[in-house]
């Protein structure tokens, strides 16, 4: 079992979370050591940006987990990501108390707004961290069990699956709009103070969030490869390659699909928790379709079935686009059209799923 | 009856599928023996792959029984449930993992816990090594046992589906047309390998190729539009008007 896991781990997978521990460690050194004045100064905006570029990989990891390794194409992991993004928000709505500009100590502000009286039972408890760190978990893992449950029994796969994972954000999407769900309504939830005690503008803060969302994709990299590299990936790529085959050797493919659809959106969920501190924000834009569909987008351009490419490619994809929006805003959206048919047409196995392609042909000679 | 049904590992009582108002089976029935090897030869299109899926759980019959091991109705049942009570099926197609390695494909078979949970974290055991290694030699892949099932050739993954079968160590082997692809010499082999398992395994095979079928030198079952024309000796079938008009011609 060592030995395979150590086999398994190859050399990349070690550079990849030597990395993360060096951004890690590094980034927040940059932000908090180093006076303002100084050329490797990192500001705190860039911090937060970049925790929320990890935030991003960390989502891009879980769907490259179904989709790469198990062919189940989810255009609608945005929705799970959402999900635990809006337990966190809870959580820091909750930790204003009396500072609010309606100063109820109960009531956030838009609550009192719409003149409710009473805290809807979906909030209760969300004032303790453990709790709401234990819904943006169960909540996204609970929602992808049921939909999952009904969606692998009754055999639905390829685009029909897709299409429903589509409808299933956008349904989403119109229920977190309405005021009277109770998550805020279109504004969402914003004007965070503090997380755990500790202000959430504080330079501090950010540098901390950005290291545990290093942490946190590491982790989720850890037990994605461990996930893959066992026997249970083994039957996952089956899936992908041969399902009927795989039914007649006698594996329940629905249970693993579940299984792995399951985890896979726990760790979207996480994704979403820690993207939302960092952002300061979260409101039912984050259930668009498009989002979703922009993140299958960052685990093609990285090389889908790599795990490393995915969260590489999430990376890269976020910083060209903070880059054009701001150089070109009207630009964007014909840039990730072009980027998408780009790599589907010239690099179908993605940036890492390339390289590692032909660093294997031509380091190893013909092993397989 | 109902001593055949308690002594047969398979049991099939006026089976009937039909697509779209097209009988691919016609009220067939048959039965076959514990540790039994059975032949079944008839024309294309007799409905000797769709009998094999309505076994293994893949089509539903429209009506008729089906049993396995003299008391488990397989009707009722899906592929993964068929295949874990111990019927293993190599398609007339091969059909292996072509992303995977020989020796991966065969891990895959290798009989053993098939849930979820015990994938995660069991691997390969000393057992399971030797299973491999077992079916590997049987199958004369073991030089190839690295490389992926879909470089193979024709005649190999059929080789490789025969050692997944014998990896999966079912109480019954369902085989599609196995010798489709193969030399003679591996032919005659495959003949001698099926004669020697049968007797711990009940094995059907279905196959076109008249010598192999004398090889096997086993009870011939043929059929035609969909239901049994004839059975028994290879002789006798052969020798049977009915089946010299519409099978192997005159
Ligand atoms: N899924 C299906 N839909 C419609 N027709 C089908 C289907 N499967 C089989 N058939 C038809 O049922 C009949 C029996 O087919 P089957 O594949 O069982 O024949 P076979 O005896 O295996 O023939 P061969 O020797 O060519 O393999 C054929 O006419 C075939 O076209
Ligand atoms: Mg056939």
């Amino acid at each position: 079992m060592i030995k395979f896991l150590f086999h398994r781990f190859d050399k990349t997978a070690a550079y990849f979370i030597a990395a993360l521990a060096v951004l890690g460690v590094l980034i927040p050194i940059l932000n908090l050591a180093l006076p303002e004045a100084s050329t490797f100064h990192i500001p705190t905006y860039l911090v937060s940006l970049w925790g929320k570029y990890l935030a991003y990989a960390l989502l891009a990891l879980a769907l490259d987990l179904v989709w790469g390794y198990c062919g189940i194409l989810s255009l609608g992991h945005g929705a799970f990501f959402a999900l635990g993004g809006y337990a966190m928000g809870m959580y820091l709505m909750r930790q204003i108390g009396s500072r609010g500009v309606y100063a109820d100590p109960i009531l956030p502000d838009f609550m009192v707004f719409l003149n409710w009286k009473e805290l809807p039972i979906t909030w209760y408890f969300f004032d303790h961290f453990v709790y709401a760190i234990a819904m943006v978990i169960l909540v996204p893992s609970l929602l992808a069990l049921i939909f999952g449950w009904f969606a692998f029994r009754s055999r639905v796969t390829g685009v029909y699956l897709s299409i429903i994972t589509q409808s299933l954000t956008y349904a989403l999407l119109l229920a977190f709009f309405r005021n009277d769900m109770g998550f805020g309504g279109n504004n969402g939830l914003t004007d965070f103070k503090d997380i755990l005690g500790f202000s959430i503008q504080a330079p501090t803060t950010r540098a901390i969030l950005f290291s545990i969302t290093a942490l946190m994709l590491a982790l989720g990299f850890i037990v994605a490869r461990a996930m893959v590299a066992s026997r249970f990936g083994q039957v996952l790529a089956s899936i992908r390659d041969a399902e009927s085959r795989t039914r007649f050797l006698g594996y329940r493919v629905e249970n693993y699909k579940l299984m792995v659809f399951v985890v896979s959106a726990a760790m979207a969920g996480i994704a979403g928790a820690l993207y939302v501190p960092q952002v300061g924000i979260i409101n039912p834009s984050e259930f668009a379709p498009a989002n979703s569909i922009e993140a299958v987008i960052w685990v093609a351009v990285g090389g889908r079935g790599t795990l490393i490419g995915a969260a590489i490619g999430a990376v890269l994809v976020n910083f060209a686009k903070t880059w054009l929006t701001g150089t070109f805003p009207d630009f964007w959206l014909y840039g990730l059209g072009a980027l998408f048919i780009g790599v589907t047409l010239f690099l179908p196995k993605g940036i890492i799923g390339t390289l590692t392609a032909r660093f294997n042909s031509g380091g190893k000679g013909d092993t397989a | 009856m109902t001593t055949d049904l308690t002594d047969s590992i398979l049991y099939l009582d006026a089976v009937s599928v039909s697509f779209d108002g097209f009988k691919a089976l016609n009220d067939l029935s048959f039965v076959v023996g514990r540790g039994e090897l059975r032949a079944i030869i008839g024309p294309n299109g007799a409905g000797k792959t769709t009998m094999m899926d309505v076994v293994t759980g893949k089509t539903r019959p429209d009506k008729g029984a089906v049993v396995f091991d003299g008391s488990v109705d397989l009707t009722t049942q899906d592929e993964s449930a068929i295949a874990s009570l111990g019927i293993g099926r190599k398609f007339q197609k091969p059909t292996v993992f072509d992303y995977q390695t020989v020796e991966d494909n065969l891990l895959l078979a290798v009989e053993g816990p098939r849930t979820a949970f015990s994938s995660l974290f069991g691997w390969r055991s000393k057992v399971t090594a030797y299973q491999i290694y077992e079916a590997l030699s049987i199958i004369r892949l073991g030089d190839l046992k690295y490389r992926l099932a879909g470089s193979l050739s024709h005649g190999q993954k059929q080789w490789l589906e025969i050692g997944m079968l014998l990896a999966q160590n079912p109480k019954l082997l369902l085989v599609d047309e196995p010798v489709a692809g193969m030399t003679d010499a591996e032919t005659e082999e495959t003949a001698r390998l099926l004669t020697s398992i049968a007797g711990e395994h009940a094995v059907v095979v279905v196959e076109h190729d008249m010598s192999f079928v004398r090889a096997l030198d086993c009870k011939v079952t043929c059929l035609h539009e969909g239901t049994v024309l004839a059975e028994g000796t290879i002789d006798s079938v052969s020798a049977n008007d009915r089946v010299i008009d519409v099978y192997l011609g005159r």
